[in-house]
């Protein structure tokens, strides 16, 4: 089972923080903390696995963590998982968010916190993997997406009636709106 | 409009704060105005809000004001509320709140929703913080979904069917039938759910288990599929057919063979297949053969498939990636029990890893290696493990030197080598080693009695070299003091000898005394090691008498308690001084002065304390008796507490002792004198009775009865005797006798009688009965005993 998923910074930042078992907030800070604390220290060519902090869930419990320019992906796991499958997994998951947001960046991360939930939803559910197929998850994404915007419903409404206007091409009407014997003379107003 | 603008706009705010406490004031500022929004029920922007405060809640900050406008945008109607809705439950809220509850109904609701994607949420939010009663609510309605035809919704009614068995128990047997018939799906995503849901079920309940052993060939049939088949686009990575779910399948299987031979049997071709198949030059591949080496391990597979699983072990300990070392090594420590000959072929490697930088390969390494050691290879292995110990990180430094010390303890070659081994561990890491590494570690050198001069030169010079290293230096100057004689005959076979004199060991041991980094156990033993040098020695015994006096008045009661026991030994005592500071005899492992426990070196020597009653009577040498009896008489020299020495009698022969003490005793009681009636008047009787307890002293006891109708009160009795005898008078029994022989006052006089003269007493009665006074007068002339005689 997945215990935690943690994005940091370089500098322990946190910019996602998803925990699987129930923690008080002044404990998830203190996690985040310790868990930066350990993997900042690692030397670049050494493995991504560590054991060690004695917060998440005792001596069963590993860090598996991927270091992506300036983010850490930080997955703590227990024993029941494949370590080197979870390893695939946060590949996965940069992978996706990478087509989902066209070349991911942190600022990505940082300003659409809600999407980046709704992608890690895809792929990890309460704890366990659901769901690796990368074209599945952007495709069902993709569909979530469509129903927000299209969910606009009244609200969207006036936004609606704005761009159609601006969508209008005024200098293309006709100066002399001739019906019947309706003479009308339209005034040349300013494109705005 | 997305939620996303305006909580863009704050995010970008919260950024441009260049303090933490400029960011702590904008945060606070914004969680007001998203509660007064909150309260105040604007419809239009809930969601914003909420998704503003998750941002806040990341951070750190507190946002329970939250709890309650979750529960209100997850019932409402349109998508955008209901998804930040319940992100929104699963951060903030879990089972120990209320709120929880309120949600229930509105999952069940959306379970049933016409959107999948809805019911997705409601399966999700779930499956991530659904408590026992909400599972045992929606348990139906999950098992209705696992049967649904759409397999999004499947593959999530699945995952939260595991989460529902966690939680509770009981209702796995709602789901076995289900998961069965999911496994025909096609579907990557179902399947990889039931798979996860038949592994859960399975290691729950035993009967779910023997069920779906059926399940076996369709499992690898499944599994044949996915390895044969050739490059599928959807579920490729890195040239694997989608290893995620082989991983999972290989697991499952494991599960099912384990410990039965038909699913082993069916299984076994398969696993050989998967096993030469599998390219392993990219991690999927590695992971999914991984997998397949622990599967074929832990089932009851043919030999050579279980040599062919072992050498793709060892072939993963050679690659260059060190996640693929790392974990070949904790899959090698999962069969070092079973197979322990195939994984010492790879020794060599093991022991090589222990000198790589990455410190959690040096761990799982340091652990195999531990594992591995034999009586075969303990000689060389220890070499690479002490040259461990002398670099490795400090987190591993505890474990390291308990490892070594188990492992000497069951495989040492030779007693030299084990003390060597210790001292050198003391040497390096004294300051990580367990407790009681010294007191063990004093009983093996008194058990190596030909080792008793090498130990002690080697430990004398480790002395003088370093005394920062408690451990060593309280085993150095235990050592010092029992066989100092030893070290300053200056012989030795096994290494070179030190000419020393006596000055120099007692200045050895001074500067441990007197060393600020010394701690007070330490000190403790320095102190009785000068003390037992003074029956090993013949010139200075004078500077260790004024040592011990010194530390008479030191501040650390512990110190000070020894130093003036030990300074009654001199002047009191000096008689037994040799024999109570000789040598100790060969401690027994499991003794009661042995230590097997936590315990510090300086209990002992207390706890020997409490058997020095029965010691202090354990005559050394014969002359001793006779001064026994005179301690025993003499009133004024009872029991005196006998310096704490740590001479420990082996139990059994300190209670013998005592068994004979007593018999001594024994011999020398008299047979109690018959009581003889002296006075007899008025109803009231007063009977005699002598027993004489020594040769000089003689016990009397006066009985007082009354056989009138009439109580007597205020009743005493004045005793005079001839000059010469002394008389000591106790205190009587009461001084009210009751009618009718219903009690009787009892008085008891001693008498000393050093010139052995005739005893003669004339005693005075005065009593009071029916409100008269009486008074009365007898004369005893002689005391009916024989034993006067």
């Amino acid at each position: 089972m997945i215990k935690a998923i943690l994005i940091f910074n370089n500098h322990g930042k946190p910019r996602l923080i998803r925990f699987y078992q129930y923690f008080a907030e002044d404990m998830q800070q203190q996690i985040i903390r310790e868990t930066f604390h350990l993997v900042s220290k690692r030397d670049d060519n050494v493995c991504n696995f560590l054991e060690g902090g004695s917060l998440i869930g005792g001596s069963d419990y590993k860090l598996i963590y991927r270091h992506y320019a300036t983010l850490y992906f930080v997955f703590c796991v227990d024993s029941s998982e494949s370590e080197l499958g979870i390893l695939d997994l946060i590949q996965v998951f940069v992978e996706t968010l990478d087509k989902c947001f066209e070349n991911v960046c942190e600022l990505d991360l940082i300003f659409h916190m809600d999407k980046v939930h709704c992608i890690l939803q895809e792929v990890v559910m309460g704890g366990m993997v659901l769901e690796t197929n990368m074209n599945e998850i952007v495709a069902q994404v993709e569909m979530q997406n469509r129903m927000e915007k299209s969910e606009g419903g009244l609200s969207a409404a006036p936004a609606r009636a704005v761009s159609a206007v601006k969508n209008m091409n005024l200098p293309e009407m006709p100066r002399n709106i001739n019906i019947g014997d309706i003479n009308i003379k339209v005034p040349s107003l300013s494109p705005f | 409009m997305s939620p996303s603008v305006r909580l863009q706009e704050m995010i970008r705010v919260i950024r441009s704060a260049r303090t933490q406490g400029e960011e702590r004031g904008v945060i606070q500022r914004e969680c007001a105005a998203i509660r007064a929004q909150f309260r105040q029920g604007d419809n239009g922007s809930r969601s914003h809000n909420l998704a503003k405060l998750l941002y806040v809640h990341m951070l750190g900050y507190p946002a329970h004001f939250g709890q309650m406008e979750c529960v209100r945008l997850i019932a409402s109607p349109r998508y955008n509320e209901k998804r930040i809705g319940y992100l929104g439950a699963m951060m903030l809220l879990d089972e120990k709140q209320d709120a929880s509850l309120l949600i229930t109904n509105s999952i069940k609701n959306d379970l049933s929703h016409s959107s999948q994607y809805v019911q997705s949420l409601a399966l999700c939010t779930l499956a991530c913080m659904g408590s026992a009663e909400m599972c045992r609510d929606l348990a139906p309605e999950i098992e209705r979904l696992l049967r649904a035809s759409n397999s999004y919704i499947k593959k999530k009614a699945a995952l939260c069917a595991v989460h529902i068995v966690r939680k509770v128990p009981e209702l796995g047997e709602l789901f076995t039938p289900s998961a069965r018939s999911l496994l025909s799906e096609k579907n990557h995503g179902v399947l990889h759910g039931a798979v996860v849901l038949i592994t859960e079920l399975c290691e729950r309940n035993l009967d779910t288990l023997d069920q779906c052993r059926k399940a076996v060939p369709e499992l690898v049939q499944i599994m044949k599929g996915l390895v044969m088949s050739g490059y599928s686009p959807e579920h490729n990575v890195a040239g694997i057919s989608d290893p995620f779910l082989q991983v999972r399948i290989l697991r499952l299987l494991r599960i099912l063979g384990r410990n039965n031979d038909t699913a082993s049997d069916a299984m076994n071709d398969l696993l050989a297949q998967v096993a030469t198949n599998t390219d392993s030059s990219k991690t999927a591949g590695s992971a999914v053969l991984y997998e397949t080496v622990l599967t074929i391990m832990d089932i009851k597979s043919e030999s050579g498939l279980r040599v062919l699983a072992v050498n793709i072990l060892g072939r993963f300990l050679l690659n260059n990636d060190r996640n693929i070392r790392y974990v070949s090594m904790t899959s090698l420590q999962k069969i070092v029990q079973t197979d322990h000959n195939a994984v010492q072929r790879h020794r060599g490697t093991i022991v090589d890893c222990l000198k790589d930088q990455d410190a959690s390969v040096q761990r799982r390494a340091l652990e195999l290696s531990l594992a591995l050691v034999s009586a075969v290879n303990i000689r060389s292995l220890m070499k690479e493990l002490l040259l461990f110990l002398s670099s490795c990180p400090l987190e591993l430094r505890a474990n390291t030197t308990s490892g070594i010390f188990l492992a000497a303890d069951r495989y040492a070659p030779s007693q030299r080598w084990h003390i060597d081994t210790i001292l050198h561990v003391l040497t390096t890491a004294g300051g990580d080693v367990r407790d009681e590494t010294v007191p063990n570690l004093i009983q093996l050198i008194t058990t190596a009695s030909d080792l008793h001069s090498y130990t002690v030169h080697k430990l004398y010079r480790a002395l003088v070299a370093d005394i920062q290293q408690q451990s060593l230096v309280q085993v150095a100057c235990w050592c010092i003091g029992e066989y100092g004689d030893l070290l300053m005959k200056g012989e030795c076979e096994e290494t070179e000898p030190v000419q020393v004199t006596e000055d120099d060991v007692l200045d050895a041991l001074e500067t441990v005394l007197q060393s600020h980094m010394s701690s007070p156990a330490t000190r403790a033993f320095a102190l009785t090691a000068t003390m037992k040098l003074s029956t090993r020695i013949t010139n200075n015994v004078d500077r260790i008498r004024s040592i011990v006096s010194i530390y008479g008045s030191c501040i650390d009661v512990e110190l000070q308690q020894r130093a003036v026991e030990y300074n009654a030994l001199f002047k009191k005592y000096d008689h037994m001084r040799a024999a109570v500071l000789e040598r100790m005899p060969v401690i027994d492992k499991n003794s009661p002065g042995h230590i097997n426990g936590d315990f510090t070196a300086g209990v002992k020597e207390s706890e020997l304390v409490k058997v020095k009653q029965v010691e202090a009577d354990r005559p050394q040498e014969t002359n001793q008796a006779c001064d026994l009896l005179g301690l025993l008489g003499d009133s004024d020299q009872p029991w005196q507490p006998s310096p704490a020495q740590p001479t420990t009698a082996p139990s059994s022969a300190s209670t013998n002792m005592g068994g004979d003490l007593l018999d001594l005793l024994g011999g020398l009681d008299p047979i109690p004198a018959p009581a003889v009636t002296v006075y007899e008047k008025n109803g009231l009787s007063i009977k005699l009775q002598c027993d004489k307890k020594m040769d000089t002293g003689v016990t009397v006891t006066f009985t007082a009865s009354n056989s009138s109708d009439n109580d007597i009160s205020s009743f005493t009795l004045q005793v005079a005797v001839p000059k010469s005898v002394q008389l000591q008078m106790k205190a009587p029994s009461g001084d009210v006798i009751p009618a009718q022989g219903a009690g009787h006052v009892i008085q008891t006089v001693l008498l000393n009688n050093p010139n052995k003269v005739n005893l003669k007493m004339r005693v005075r009665v005065q009593y009071s009965k029916q409100g008269s006074v009486c008074q009365d007068m007898l004369q005893i002339d002689s005391l009916p005993t024989p034993a006067l005689q």
